[in-house]
């Protein structure tokens, strides 16, 4: 009898399961099906990839001072019509000495909002509550001006990027309370205010937000004494915040009835009044939990703000395709000025959502009922 | 003698009680809400009295005056502005009802690409997502308006299909089908069809249940929804011709066409809602745990059977709550059909209409009041569907 009494090595594993070949063969070539998929896929690559970047980096014209210097017949994407628009593009029609008035709130805010990313910042709760109630009105003095010898520059020459962060970072901000509470009255026993609660809910989640838009600026002025007249911007802020809480109020009463029966009867056990044990138990708990969603609603909210062109605001959809569009100097360069939207956008909105994604993967605890 | 309110809790008084308390507060905000309503009839009312705008739906009998670019009704400027709700009703419905179908069909093969074990298709299919996830619609519908189909050839140099399907920078022409004479009977077979398939179906389900053995239902409804009606086509002498487009002038004449305001329109709403739908299907297919596949592989079932009879059903009681809402969104969404000139509701009636009549009010409150009805009914639907599809718990 032969008893090996050493180990043999370990021979190499065979070469059509490793490497290269072997990811091939599982996953693009495993079965004729699967080979005509990928023979489709690569055609598909092929008809839009090359001709993309052919069009949007090799024969692109990046610099030019007129129009004239983008044209021909083997000239690409004419980038130079963006970067001489650049400017209005971010600020619509903001006086240039003023500009950077704008850029300081914008830096103010950025520079607030990064401790709030780290775990080890200190008084978080008092700094998320700077931003959302003080930080308002900082911005607002120093966008608008009136105050503290800055020129005031009226609504209607905001446009631009800006004015398309400003009508969504106002939209959330002043929507988050207001859906609250509606989502607390959807969620009461008394059923006149539990009545109330769901016809607003549901009558701004049933009608698109043009139609909110419209209603805001054709019906608003009317609904006022007369002769009250007010600005543009203001009333599509109404409408979008009146649109927005609705959708807020949705996502927060999904997280109100994650909480457990307990939390409520613990916090009633105490002895605390209604709103006590809504702000000190419930809400502190649900909000959290609602945070990846309330992320979401603002994407929707962010990609949405796009609408307030059809009412004649200067968005950066508005100032690209109404303004630059129709810029004699630069005429026929809709394509460039729309895949540059598109990627400010796409920009935003990518970071957003992966941000929401890592936020509940975070929250995720785990156990799911 | 003791008093006996003294042993029992004292009753609190009135204005501590929560049940008292709860009726007065919705008093006051019944009052309040109340006040606030009036205010804004007697505002509205004293400025329109100002701008000179009587109030009521007089307007609706009145002369339109203008022109609708696409109308599935006869509608010349003769009509009344009562007939350009209707038009704008029926263009948003024939919007959504295309773009529904559109979507859930990209959406479900993108869906499926998503979870396929083909690393390239995969790899598409969340590209495709997450670009047209994340940029606005308006800004696509602009996009494949002013951008792509503007590009087109003009009609003398149209791209054509099989030299029957067009399409140039003036819209997408297709044949149109025209029935003769013998064409009912090829409809009768297909009626035919249908209800045997029924029969069929519910014959093999009981002989299942009583002797186990199965029956291949879904070849025989083939054969019957499909093959009987071509062999009547046939046999009649194929009763129906096409009215193939044809380039006459400067245009294509008879055959179907497609405005391109509706083509892009389509598109846009298409790419953009199948972005959804296709994150919903692969959610749902991911929620049924590899359990029950392997169940009922071992349980010898066929891969195809397993998905038809394990997988589908339970994955889509996961996939349609969201879908319905997805369907909402787009109904919603057609609305954006405005920034290109689509003659839907809100371009023709909260558009034309209310700029030449000023009946702001009646003409929100009516397309608010479509949107309305058209999102409930499409969320009834879903819900008896739900409930139809639901699980029957013990």
């Amino acid at each position: 009898m032969y008893v090996t009494d050493k180990i043999l090595p370990e021979l190499p594993a065979p070469s059509n399961t490793k490497g290269i070949i072997h990811w091939l063969k599982t996953n693009l070539f495993n079965g004729p099906i699967n080979t005509i998929l990928t023979l489709f896929g690569l055609y598909l690559i092929y008809k839009i990839i090359p001709p993309l970047i052919d069009w949007a980096f090799i024969k692109a014209t990046w610099v030019a001072e007129t129009r004239d210097q983008c044209l021909g017949d083997d000239k690409g994407a004419c980038w130079a019509y963006i970067r001489n628009r650049f400017d209005q593009i971010i600020y619509g029609f903001y006086p240039n000495a003023e500009r950077w008035r704008v850029n300081l709130a914008a830096i103010l805010l950025v520079l607030l909002t990064i401790p709030l990313f780290f775990k080890k910042t200190p008084k978080k709760v008092w700094l998320g509550g700077f931003i959302l109630l003080v930080f308002p009105f900082i911005a607002y003095v120093l966008i608008h001006g009136g105050w503290f010898g800055f020129k005031v520059v009226t609504t209607d020459k905001w446009g631009g990027l800006m004015l398309t962060i400003i009508i969504s970072l106002v939209g959330i901000l002043m929507a988050l309370p207001l859906g609250t509470i509606l989502a607390l009255g959807r969620r009461s026993h008394m059923p006149i205010v539990k009545s109330l609660s769901v016809v607003f809910i549901e009558f701004w989640r049933g009608v698109p937000l043009i139609t909110v838009l419209f209603m805001s600026s054709v019906m608003l002025p009317l609904f006022l004494p007369e002769g009250t007249d007010f600005d543009k911007l203001l009333r599509a802020m109404i409408g979008i915040v009146l649109f927005q809480s609705a959708y807020v109020a949705e996502v927060v009463r999904g997280g109100l009835q994650a909480i457990p029966k307990g939390q409520y009867e613990a916090a009633v056990a105490m002895g605390l009044s209604y709103w006590k044990s809504m702000f000190l138990v419930i809400l502190p708990q649900a909000l959290k939990l609602v945070i990846p969603g309330l992320v979401n609603t603002f994407i929707a909210l962010f990609k949405d703000t796009t609408l307030v062109l059809i009412i004649g605001l200067f968005d950066l959809l508005a100032i690209i395709q109404n303004v630059l569009g129709a810029d004699s100097a630069w005429l026929g360069f809709d394509t460039e000025g729309l895949v540059f939207a598109a990627f400010l956008f796409w920009i935003f909105t990518f970071s957003m959502s992966r941000y929401s994604m890592a936020l509940e993967k975070k929250l995720d605890t785990g156990h799911r009922n | 003698m003791t008093d006996k309110t003294s042993t029992l809790p004292s009753k609190p008084p009135i204005w501590n009680d929560p049940k008292y308390r709860a009726i007065f507060f919705q008093i006051i905000l019944l009052l309040g809400l109340g006040f606030f309503l009036y205010t804004i009839v007697e505002n509205t009312l004293a400025n329109m009295r100002a701008r000179g705008i009587s109030t009521g739906f007089a307007f609706m009998k009145e002369k339109a005056g203008f022109d609708i670019l696409m109308s599935l009704i006869p509608f010349d400027s003769d009509s009344t502005y009562g007939r350009t709700f209707i038009v704008g009703v029926l263009n948003t419905l024939l919007v959504t009802g295309l773009g529904i179908i559109f979507a859930t069909i990209l959406g479900f093969i993108v869906g499926v690409a998503r979870l396929s074990s083909n690393w390239l298709i995969r790899k598409i299919a969340t590209v495709y997502i997450e670009i047209f996830r994340n940029i606005p619609l308006l800004l696509q519908i602009m996009f494949w308006y002013f951008v792509v189909l503007r590009a087109m050839p003009s009609a003398r140099n149209s791209m054509s299909l099989f030299d029957s399907i067009f399409l140039n920078v003036r819209g997408l022409y297709l044949p149109a089908p025209v029935p003769a004479d013998g064409f009912k009977y090829t409809v009768i077979a297909f009626v035919i069809g249908l209800i045997a398939t029924f029969i069929v179906k519910r014959w093999a389900k009981k002989r299942q249940e009583a002797t186990g053995q199965p029956f291949p239902v879904f070849w025989t409804a083939l054969a019957l929804i499909i093959l009987l009606p071509l062999l009547v086509f046939f046999i009649t002498g194929k009763p129906l011709n096409w009215d193939i487009p044809k380039l006459q002038g400067f245009n294509f004449q008879g055959g179907m066409s497609v405005i391109p305001e509706l083509f892009a329109l389509l598109l846009a709403l298409t790419i953009y809602t199948a972005t959804f739908i296709a994150e919903i299907v692969r959610s749902g297919i991911e929620a049924v745990s590899h359990g029950q596949s392997e169940a009922a592989l071992s349980l010898g079932l066929s891969p195809g059977q397993n998905l038809r009879l394990v997988v589908i059903p339970q994955a889509m009681r996961v996939i349609i709550p969201p879908l319905t809402s997805q369907y909402l969104n787009l109904a919603k969404n057609s609305s954006l059909a405005m920034a290109i000139g689509y003659p839907d509701l809100v371009a023709v009636f909260m558009g034309t209409t209310l700029n030449q009549t000023g009946q702001a009010v009646e003409i929100v409150a009516m397309t608010m009041a479509f949107y309305l009805t058209l999102s409930l009914t499409i969320s009834l639907f879903m819900n008896w569907y739900n409930a139809h599809m639901a699980l029957v718990e013990r």
